[in-house]
């Protein structure tokens, strides 16, 4: 496939381009931002105006080379230290993806910022120098993805052309990952010698390595099979505005809009709302462009029912048969995001759930993650900033939760501190009751 | 049985229900939203987003533009004709109301990208706006790359970039304290490809402008401006008819056109797919002051 065929996004009418968002995770010492970057420029996504401020920008400093790492660090905090603080995002596409990009930055509170890249992401994609082999940093992001249940995990070997494209370097550093990911929860890993700087493997098959037979990881992006990953048995409708028009035009009507949560929702099925428990059945479902005869995530419809019930934001919409836990006792995985004030047992917060918001109190710390070593350390009394702990909270309504591994819509929260309004934490439901 | 691969979507769907979903969480969470709107191409997608949120009920919050004088005739017609159409109420923040009234002066280069801002505050003040819809996309430049979809602003409308809320999941974080406020950037998500590949499926109609049409303008830093009554030939500088269309509207003191003969949607696609410069690169002379240009502006209470 050479560089010609991805450029066109839209001349391929017969498939409609689907969304695919990736997390990245590495240090500039990885070859990333290199990796970024030749994943932008060959699929000419990287525009001239932008390559040529990159450039000079590099030539006064003093670079050595082209520091891509300046096409999102634009802050001027991170122009000045030389390091990247937050996310970044950024966007390329291909005919038959398009791919968003939550670029994490690998060393400054690498935790929070990789768990905020890592909890939208479809994939996550790992760097290590194939000089270096995995590092501790390459352990703590793969235990990350598979905290926050990214369904599919990329390895890239970088730096292969350093190596001399040595296949048993690559196969020692495969296999050593895969043993450690084997550890955690990793649905799908794949692994791909590539150097990010000569373009070995990325868009095209390296000519380098002819004893891989994998594909190019641009290949691998853009046919990873993602519809599987969404949850299209239990029915999750999160209840996010009602909508009752103030008309003389439409009169009598009353839809609950939302995002399909997980499931696939149609006109005549039997449901159930909670927290009332009351059942009644789908009359339609329509968007702004009409009815339509299902709806699935990620869709945002309205829903109509047949009874008229008194529902209102922050209820769930599920089956009778299948539906999510109410409660109020949460066993969660929390991972603490505020510099300020450390999570303390007996701490009240804010609650954000899906579209529900409640107040909770920390009534345990039963341990904390050593996230190099997966040692659980029982003694600590609090979590600070990037620390990640198991913690039993209270909440005052219940939430209508399902387990995080299950559903990562109605199993993740964020904490909120009432005082300052900050997001404090992250949490995802381990098990409830 | 269906295949589940006929569950899926296609991206411009995804980021449709995305942007749908944004705009209902802030009007059920917060009091009083205004949706930003200059008749820009991007502003345009956001409001039929907002008509697909909340029908079949009307759009549950006014519209304001931020004026600073410098207009297109052609987007002054637009945004009229469409707060007409859609019942709307249109709020206009001016800035020469305010140069008048001497709340801001004027700058010594004449542009008023700058002075938009206090311009801004206060009508945000006036009207005790909390949440303010505004049609910035992180693929627009580097500053916005880092911005959230719910951005915090403190009671002087400052965006501080080392202090921002954690963003995870679809869990945005709107609450805030009196006189704070929240931009919210719906389209944070889309690229300039989308923008045009939505507006040709939805088939919105579009201030003329933004279509290849005959001009005369004259050529400065590389760039081709408008001649008009904001923006004057220097001394040197021969004014000349070219064939060009607006990748961008705003100020019109200091939006460029870009050289064009597309002038249909599907030829615009075809244009923007091919460019190798940016829409800011090609089109704003404001962008060009420094590196950090936009961030300043943004620190101080810009989009």
């Amino acid at each position: 496939m050479s560089v010609e065929t991805l450029a066109p996004a839209e001349s391929d009418t017969a498939r409609p381009m689907d969304l695919l968002r990736f997390a990245t995770a590495g240090s500039v010492d990885d070859g990333k931002s290199t990796l970024i970057g030749r994943l932008l420029y060959d699929t000419k996504s990287l525009f001239t105006d932008q390559l040529a401020a990159v450039e000079a920008v590099s030539a006064a400093r003093g670079d050595e080379y082209t520091n891509l790492a300046l096409l999102t660090d634009g802050l001027r905090a991170e122009r000045e230290q030389g390091i990247t603080i937050d996310v970044a995002y950024r966007y390329f596409a291909t005919p038959r993806r398009k791919f968003i990009i939550a670029d994490t930055p690998g060393h400054i509170q690498y935790t929070r910022n990789m768990v905020t890249g890592a909890s939208t992401a479809d994939l996550a994609l790992i760097l290590v120098d194939a000089r270096k082999g995995l590092v501790e940093q390459s352990r703590r992001h793969a235990f990350l993805c598979s905290l926050l249940r990214v369904p599919h995990l990329v390895l890239c070997v970088n730096k292969m052309d350093l190596v001399d494209w040595s296949q048993e370097v690559y196969e020692r550093i495969a296999d050593e990952f895969t043993a450690f990911a084997a550890k955690l929860d990793v649905p799908d890993l794949t692994v791909v010698p590539v150097s990010a700087l000569k373009g070995d493997n990325i868009v095209t098959r390296s000519e380098n390595m002819p004893w891989y037979e994998g594909p190019s990881l641009l290949h691998h992006l853009e046919r990873v099979h993602i519809a599987s990953d969404r949850n299209l048995v239990d029915v999750r409708f999160p209840v996010q505005y009602v909508i009752r028009p103030q008309s003389t035009t439409v009169t009598d009507y009353r839809g609950y809009a939302g995002q399909v949560a997980s499931g696939v929702l149609k006109p005549g099925d039997e449901i159930m709302v909670l927290p009332s428990g009351f059942t009644s059945r789908i009359a339609a479902v329509e968007t702004a462009d009409g009815p339509v005869d299902e709806a699935f995530p990620p869709m945002s419809v309205t829903v109509r029912l047949t009874d008229e019930l008194d529902i209102s934001r922050g209820d769930m919409i599920c089956r009778p048969n299948n539906a999510p836990m109410a409660v109020q006792d949460i066993e969660a995985m929390v991972c603490w995001m505020d510099e300020t004030r450390p999570l303390q047992v007996g701490g009240r917060y804010a609650i954000k759930h899906t579209t529900r918001s409640a107040r909770a109190i920390v009534r345990g710390l039963h341990y904390r993650l050593d996230i190099n070593s997966l040692h659980r350390d029982e003694t600590v009394g609090e979590l600070k900033l990037n620390e990640i702990g198991r913690v039993r909270l209270r909440t005052t309504v219940p939430l209508l939760a399902d387990e995080y591994r299950r559903n990562r819509t109605t199993g993740g929260f964020v904490i909120i501190d009432e005082a300052t309004n900050r997001t404090v934490g992250a949490g995802m439901i381990v098990e409830a009751g | 049985m269906t295949s589940p691969a006929a569950y899926q979507v296609s991206h411009l769907d995804a980021l449709e229900a995305e942007s749908i979903f944004v705009m209902r969480e802030v009007v059920a969470e917060m009091e009083r939203p205004v949706l930003l709107f200059s008749g820009g191409k991007d502003s345009i997608v956001m409001l039929r987003l907002a008509q697909k949120a909340f029908a079949p009920a009307n759009i549950p919050f006014p519209v304001m533009h931020v004026d600073t004088g410098h207009n297109f005739p052609e987007v002054l017609d637009y945004r009229d004709q469409r707060v007409a159409e859609l019942g709307l109420q249109l709020i206009v923040a001016s800035v020469p109301e305010a140069l008048n009234k001497g709340l801001v002066r004027e700058s010594a280069d004449g542009m008023r990208n700058r002075i938009q801002t206090p311009v801004l505050l206060e009508a945000v003040e006036k009207h005790r706006f909390d949440a303010l819809f505004g049609g910035a996309r992180r693929d627009e430049e580097k500053a916005r790359a880092k911005e959230r979809v719910f951005s915090f602003r403190d009671e002087f409308g400052q965006w501080d970039p080392k202090n921002q809320r954690p963003e995870l999941w679809a869990l945005y974080n709107g609450r805030h304290h009196p006189g704070e406020s929240i931009r919210v950037f719906p389209l944070s998500n889309w690229t300039e490809l989308d923008v045009w590949h939505y507006i040709a499926r939805e088939r919105i109609p579009l201030p003329s402008i933004y279509y290849a049409h005959e001009r005369e303008v004259i050529e400065r830093d590389g760039m081709l401006y408008a001649v008009n009554e904001f923006f004057r030939a220097r001394a040197g500088e021969q004014p000349f008819k070219a064939q060009v269309r607006y990748r961008t509207v705003g100020d019109a003191s200091c939006t460029a056109a870009v050289r064009s003969d597309a002038d249909t949607v599907e030829k615009v696609i075809e244009e923007v797919a091919a460019t190798r410069i940016t829409e800011r690169g090609a089109t704003r002379g404001d962008d060009r002051v420094s590196e950090a240009a936009m961030e300043d502006r943004k620190r101080e209470g810009y989009f």
